[in-house]
């Protein structure tokens, strides 16, 4: 009697929600993905990672007696009573094309590829869609200014879900410039780190290939003990650290 | 004639009685006409209002940030910005329907209490500084240079936004503390050429001869601007504008703030002068206002 008490009390309430318009019993713990699974849909696409970091499950949705816009991923946003929502996994962009090797980190590079960049009227509808809260206005004002390595750091966080296209007066393709903006500008105005260099050296050298080779020789068992058993930086280690194997990946 | 008909919305709801008794004129008078097949609503107020409130939305959203800031007053350099801002701030002051039209569109920010004041370089000299304190700090006075103070239009118009609106000649204050001479140039506010320097070429090559024309007469040894189209049209594409007429002489052109730094003896690499035409830097080494490796 005492056990059955305990199930009701962690049992889920049913709360409804509208999906594409059609109402739902579901858990109330859920997220929106589980939800729907729950409902009956299986994800075919418009479902990645899980983790809330591939921006496949982008989400819109709007809550009782309430006229804005919500969004979410649906991967990471609990489901709420009365929610009307519909995944829009994908959104038409175009990407310009072009020769990485041979265009410049400038920012003319980026005003030749989309144009339509300097039809932003900063009305920051971009931004209220992001759901990974990414200041989207201010890397498109960033790039309208030059400023390659600010629209960088700022954007860093886009997950490329295609929400701010979606709401964009202007028709750009906010997130295809920050991708352009953070290709040129961490492969080609950032500074190389040497320490990178050094161990492509070695690899090319072949450092590893003998390493690699035994690893290659290891049955399953063996292969996971040697993952686990493997050599690891302590914690609070001094700067001067070296590693005893010779198979460590440090120059 | 073949008449095609549009109803409009209202007709065909509330006001059939000016509809009706209309198009059965029409057949007793024997005016053959169709309604058009396919239509939508025409717009009705939106599409005359000249509110055009997004085009502020941007230059408000930039004051809400300087409110968030904590700063009273924003200052500018280009007059192109100095116009915008201080425009879509006068908007918010006075007309408090398009404030809380803005405000509400902009939901997301705090509402903009239209505490700040939008100002222009020179009125910080002016008014913050002062010409007698200014003065003061000049170590290199521009002796000996002559020089056009060109405003364009959006220093000084429209009225309620001039930084100079009784014409009193801030920017020949400003000369007269760094040590040069303003000459007397009829052009100061004329159109610089703007965008149709672009779109309309020839038109806006009319436009900047008319001001290289009247600089030319002042006799004056440069040109001092504040905005960077003006630049564009007077500097960077002064040679297809001198290019163009017989009577024309070619003329240096300077950002005001850079003869401040020169006259105050600041470091020449601030001057910047590899982005002006050369003729800039051979006129600062010849007044011997700058050293030859400056340039």
């Amino acid at each position: 009697m005492a056990e059955a008490t305990v199930t009701q009390e962690v049992a889920s309430d049913l709360i409804p929600i509208y999906i594409m318009g059609k109402q739902y019993q579901v858990p109330e713990t859920l997220t929106i993905m589980k939800a729907m699974e729950y409902a009956g849909y299986q994800y075919i696409r418009g479902c990645g990672c899980r983790g809330g970091v591939c921006g496949a499950c982008a989400t819109v949705y709007r809550k009782a007696g309430d006229y804005k816009i919500y969004t979410g991923l649906a991967c990471q946003t609990v489901v709420e009573p009365e929610m009307y929502l519909t995944q829009i996994p994908f959104y038409p962009a175009n990407r310009a094309k072009y020769d990485y090797e041979e265009v410049e980190a400038t920012p003319e590079t980026i005003y030749k590829l989309y144009p339509e960049l300097f039809r932003c009227v900063a009305c920051n509808a971009c931004t209220k869609v992001c759901p990974m809260d990414v200041e989207v206005l201010d890397y498109i004002s960033a790039l309208k200014r030059g400023d390659l390595e600010a629209a960088t750091e700022i954007s860093f966080d886009c997950i490329q879900c295609g929400l701010c296209t979606s709401r964009c007066m202007g028709e750009m393709a906010q997130y295809h410039i920050a991708q352009l903006a953070r290709r040129l500008h961490g492969g080609k105005n950032v500074p190389r780190a040497a320490h990178l260099e050094q161990i492509c050296e070695a690899i090319d050298e072949g450092t590893f290939v003998e390493a690699l080779g035994e690893a290659k020789k290891l049955d399953k068992e063996a292969l996971k003990k040697a993952y686990v058993e493997r050599e690891m930086e302590p914690h609070m280690s001094e700067e001067d650290w070296r590693p005893e194997s010779k198979h460590a990946l440090l120059g | 004639m073949k008449l095609g008909y549009y109803p409009g919305c209202t007709l065909k709801t509330k006001a059939a009685n000016l509809e009706k008794a209309a198009m059965a004129a029409l057949d007793l008078l024997g005016v053959e006409y169709q309604e058009l097949d396919r239509w939508n609503c025409c717009g009705a107020v939106f599409s005359l209002a000249d509110d055009d409130l997004i085009h502020h939305v941007a230059s408000v959203r930039n004051l809400v940030r300087a409110q968030d800031q904590g700063v009273d007053t924003v200052v500018t350099l280009c007059s192109q910005c100095y116009n915008t801002l201080a425009r879509a701030n006068l908007l918010m002051r006075t007309d408090d329907e398009k404030r809380d039209t803005i405000n509400r569109f902009m939901y997301e920010e705090n509402d903009y209490e239209c505490n700040i004041e939008v100002v222009h370089f020179l009125q910080v000299l002016r008014d913050q500084v002062g010409w007698e304190a200014l003065k003061q700090k000049v170590v290199r006075p521009l002796d000996g240079l002559k020089v056009a103070p060109f405003y364009g239009c959006t220093l000084v118009r429209p009225e309620d936004v001039s930084i100079d609106p009784l014409g009193g000649g801030i920017l020949e204050d400003f000369l007269r503390a760094i040590g040069a001479e303003p000459a007397t140039f009829t052009a100061a506010t004329e159109c610089c050429g703007s965008y149709q320097m672009l779109a309309h070429p020839e038109a806006g090559i009319e436009r900047a001869s008319k001001v290289i024309l009247s600089a030319n007469r002042s006799e004056a040894d440069a040109l001092i601007l504040s905005c960077p189209l003006c630049e564009y049209n007077l500097g960077t594409r002064q040679p297809d504008v001198v290019g163009a007429s017989e009577d024309l002489a070619p003329i240096p052109t300077f950002y005001f703030t850079q003869l401040l730094a020169v006259a105050l003896g600041l470091d020449p690499e601030v001057f910047r002068l590899e982005l002006n035409g050369p003729s800039a830097a051979a006129l600062l080494t010849e007044k011997n206002f700058i050293a030859a490796a400056s340039a």
